[in-house]
């Protein structure tokens, strides 16, 4: 982190050998898992009783309106799947990048840091589409049940990503600057606890939205 | 293990350490500590008063002292600050003080993070106060209960400084929750395992576990409540197939630990005071530890006790309340320990031990009257009447109140280099044990005679009227022992702060350093041999040890102060406030604000050390 919060951490060893800041990391996460355990959960309690209510477009079956307007199931599996795919595959190229900072690759971090960016990109970008589309097809964030859990679950996950790509961005940008030696590899590696928790969280929304009908 | 050679900046020129600026950006623990103290303690007076208020309107029947609104605003902000601004910021205060010299630390694992709590922790306070600023101070409760909180019942401003003032109260918690975990797991002295640490560090670290857990779900049942509020959605709405009752188990799913986090500490507290005043060590070091973790984890599965009667069933009704009776067993061993802790000590008669001996008797009447309440038919006769309000009052104030004002009267040498007042804290007690007794145990009968709570006023006529006379005088006799307590605040402050390092003959390492400790606390970080390390010293020793000497710490580095917790505090004031403000701003607020933020935080990211 900044050399402020490094200077102290280092001060003493610590109790436990592990660095003081990868805990906080995976402290942090501990308590976000119960974050977005509450908005799934959210999610999942009003999933059945979203048909009941009547009013579409719906995410799995189709719906006819009052007037006679015909929506297809809104989801978009295919597209969500290839961001799904690009989010994943960005993991395990930050793992990469992380190995080179650490080995003093200086080739293999940046570019392998600047694919994991770019896949983070991609996936919000995705997301924005999807979003924008939803709203021309009929389904705001007021229309029903389903706009309501859906946009706050996505929503809030797609934001923890746009700030996991800033992240990455800035450490990007202190990479080309040569402030990321092997000595400092684990200020990356913070960033990609981070990057690794908001792909898990990504891996139970997709199912549970997207796959579960 | 981190070991890289890394460059230091120069350490500044010995930063100012008077001056309104030093406190502004201190980092030092022990200042955070005091901050919070103060800034709690005038909350807590400010819930006092919204009580007082209220207890003069219950005095008589038919009373028209307070309109009905009035009297709404006043019970949900004396339940909302003297949960959020005044118990946990109590308890803050003694984490921050003393978890590190406890522990054998020279401060929290991360310094401006900690700065950065208290400031958000202030704000929040702040906003959420100032709702009676607009005549529209939260009014639906300090539990919100959907969908009353929904913009058709609820269409003035006050639900929205409740919802936006909890949730930037919530970040000052999560952000220390992360620190003192850390600090406790990471940064112990030298020979300081697990199970050697004082129980107050236990019980606080628990605590933390807790918030860090239970505060997360809170703060999605408040974001669903702005969603439907400001955005139009309708997850609590029940026409639109939204449910009421999701409100209701998120926020209890949260509200039941945080009454765990209320209490935990104070148990810690109690734990540290009655061995050193019974010099006798804690009866069942480990029962206490395992106690306070088994009451954490079974906190998670009581919730819907508070919900027995919302109609869920036999099967749900049974097992919550099987849980809930079962997490009385837990805490009935505490208080067998500490008993077992007095029996057979040299009991010193201090006005720390009697705070605490007084939380004891008035922990047990509240823990009854709790179980009492986990059988659901006969909570459906207690739910939502004074008896509730009984319990809750003897275990917070009783409990809770009781610990800690015996913490300050036993922590306050340490802290402020001054002893307080043995007499007047002697009739502080006394005047706060009879007048606590004759405000909340009439409730008892009141209330099982079916006066309701959260209500303004009873007509006369129905047998309550010299319940609530009682409770009312008792009240103003509370409010003379906070009297006396300020004033004897006021003449001990008056003392030269002469007190000696360890004047009730501690056991523990915050007795070892001087009164009120250097910034760097320890001259030499100590080796731990013990649970009970300074009467370990000073048996070795074969005595009291001297006065420690006031060493300059020269050569020590400790982390200097900062301006960036602060303008980050107020950065995530302002996303929260700008979203209340979505009306009048749009979303170019919001993204002003959210750029306001990011700037501090990569300010903060990037201050040399």
């Amino acid at each position: 982190m900044s050399d402020a919060t490094h200077a102290l951490a280092l001060e003493h060893p610590t109790s436990t050998g592990i660095d003081t800041r990868k805990l906080a990391i995976w402290t942090f996460i501990g308590s976000e898992c119960l974050f977005f355990a509450s908005l799934i959960s959210t999610y999942l309690v009003f999933r059945g009783k979203v048909i009941q209510h009547g009013v579409g477009p719906f995410p799995h079956d189709p719906w006819t309106s009052p007037t006679g307007q015909h929506f297809d199931p809104i989801l978009e599996i295919k597209l969500v799947t290839v961001g799904t795919a690009l989010l994943l595959f960005s993991s395990l190229f930050v793992v990469i990048a992380l190995n080179g900072a650490q080995r003093n690759r200086r080739g293999q971090f940046l570019s392998f840091l600047g694919l994991t960016i770019m896949c983070g990109i991609f996936f919000v970008g995705m997301q924005v589409y999807e979003f924008t589309h939803f709203v021309h097809e009929g389904l705001k964030l007021q229309t029903n049940l389903f706009g309501a859990s859906f946009f706050t679950l996505t929503g809030f996950h797609g934001t923890h990503v746009t700030i996991g790509v800033i992240w990455l961005i800035t450490m990007f940008i202190l990479g080309v600057r040569g402030k990321v030696p092997p000595g400092k590899a684990l200020n990356l590696e913070l960033a990609a606890l981070y990057w690794h928790f908001v792909d898990v969280v990504w891996i139970v929304i997709f199912p549970v939205v997207y796959l579960m009908k | 293990m981190a070991t890289t050679v890394i460059d230091h900046a120069p350490a500044r020129a010995h930063a100012a350490k008077t001056g309104i600026w030093s406190w502004i950006t201190t980092v030092d623990h022990k200042r955070i500590g005091i901050l919070y103290g103060a800034t709690a303690f005038g909350f807590f007076l400010m819930g006092g008063i919204e009580a007082l208020l209220l207890r003069i309107q219950l005095g008589r029947p038919d009373n028209t002292f307070l309109s009905p609104e009035t009297y709404n605003q006043l019970f949900t902000m004396h339940g909302t600050t003297m949960i959020f601004l005044a118990v946990m910021p109590l308890s803050a205060m003694f984490f921050n003080f003393f978890i590190p010299l406890l522990i054998g630390a020279r401060d929290v694992a991360f310094p401006r993070l900690n700065a950065f709590s208290y400031w958000v922790f202030l704000l929040g306070g702040l906003f959420l106060n100032s709702g009676f600023l607009f005549g529209a101070a939260p009014n639906d409760g300090w539990f919100g209960y959907a969908n009353l909180t929904s913009n058709q019942y609820s269409p003035g401003l006050n639900v929205d400084f409740w919802m936006i003032g909890l949730q930037i109260l919530g970040i000052a918690s999560l952000a220390a929750g992360v620190n003192f975990f850390v600090t406790v797991i990471n940064l112990r002295a030298p020979g300081m395992k697990l199970m050697r640490m004082p129980v107050f560090v236990w019980m606080s670290f628990i605590t933390q576990v807790l918030i860090l857990l239970a505060f997360p779900v809170i703060t999605v049942a408040l974001i669903l409540v702005m969603f439907d509020r400001f955005f139009g959605t309708h997850f609590y709405i029940p026409s639109a197939g939204g449910d009421p009752l999701l409100w209701q188990h998120l926020f209890w799913i949260f509200g039941h630990p945080e009454v765990y986090i209320l209490i935990l500490p104070s148990f810690g507290i109690v734990s540290e005071i009655l061995p050193v005043f019974s010099r006798k060590p804690l009866f069942g070091y480990a029962a206490m530890v395992f106690s306070g973790i088994f009451i954490a984890f079974l906190s998670f599965g009581v919730w819907s006790h508070h919900m027995f009667a919302t109609g869920m069933g036999p099967i749900a009704d049974t097992a919550f309340s099987l849980t809930t009776m079962l997490i009385a067993i837990p805490t009935g061993v505490k208080i067998f320990n500490w008993i077992g802790t007095m029996w057979g000590g040299s009991i010193q008669a201090k006005t720390p031990m009697y705070f605490c001996v007084g939380f004891i008797a008035m922990f047990i009447i509240g823990g009854l009257s709790g179980v009492m309440h986990a059988s659901p038919p006969a909570d459906l006769q207690q739910t939502d009447t004074y008896f509730v309000v009984a319990h809750f009052h003897y275990v917070l104030f009783g409990g809770s109140i009781f610990a800690l004002t015996g913490g300050a009267y036993y922590w306050w040498p340490k802290m402020f280099g001054r002893m307080l007042s043995e007499k007047l804290g002697k009739v502080h007690f006394w005047l706060m044990l009879i007048g606590f007794n004759l405000t909340f145990f009439p409730m008892h009968f009141v209330g099982l005679l079916g006066m309701p709570r959260r209500v303004y006023t009873y007509p006369a006529g129905l047998g309550f009227d010299i319940y609530n006379q009682i409770e009312t005088a008792g009240a103003f006799f509370l409010l003379v022992a906070f009297l006396v307590f300020l004033w004897n605040i006021y003449v001990t402050w008056r003392k030269p702060a002469d007190a000696p390092a360890d004047p009730w003959n501690g056991a523990t390492l915050e007795w070892a350093i001087p009164s009120p400790p250097p910034e760097f606390n320890f001259a030499e970080i100590p080796t731990v041999r013990s649970r009970d390390p300074l009467w370990e010293t000073k048996r070795q020793h074969g005595g009291r040890l001297p006065e420690p000497a006031r060493v300059s710490g020269a050569g020590i580095h400790m982390p200097n102060p900062s301006f960036w917790p602060v303008l980050a505090a107020a950065g995530v004031t302002a996303v929260f406030v700008s979203l209340m403000l979505l009306p009048k701003l749009g979303p170019a607020g919001v993204v002003v604000a959210v750029l306001f933020l990011f700037f501090s935080v990569f300010k903060w990211a990037f201050e040399p050390a």
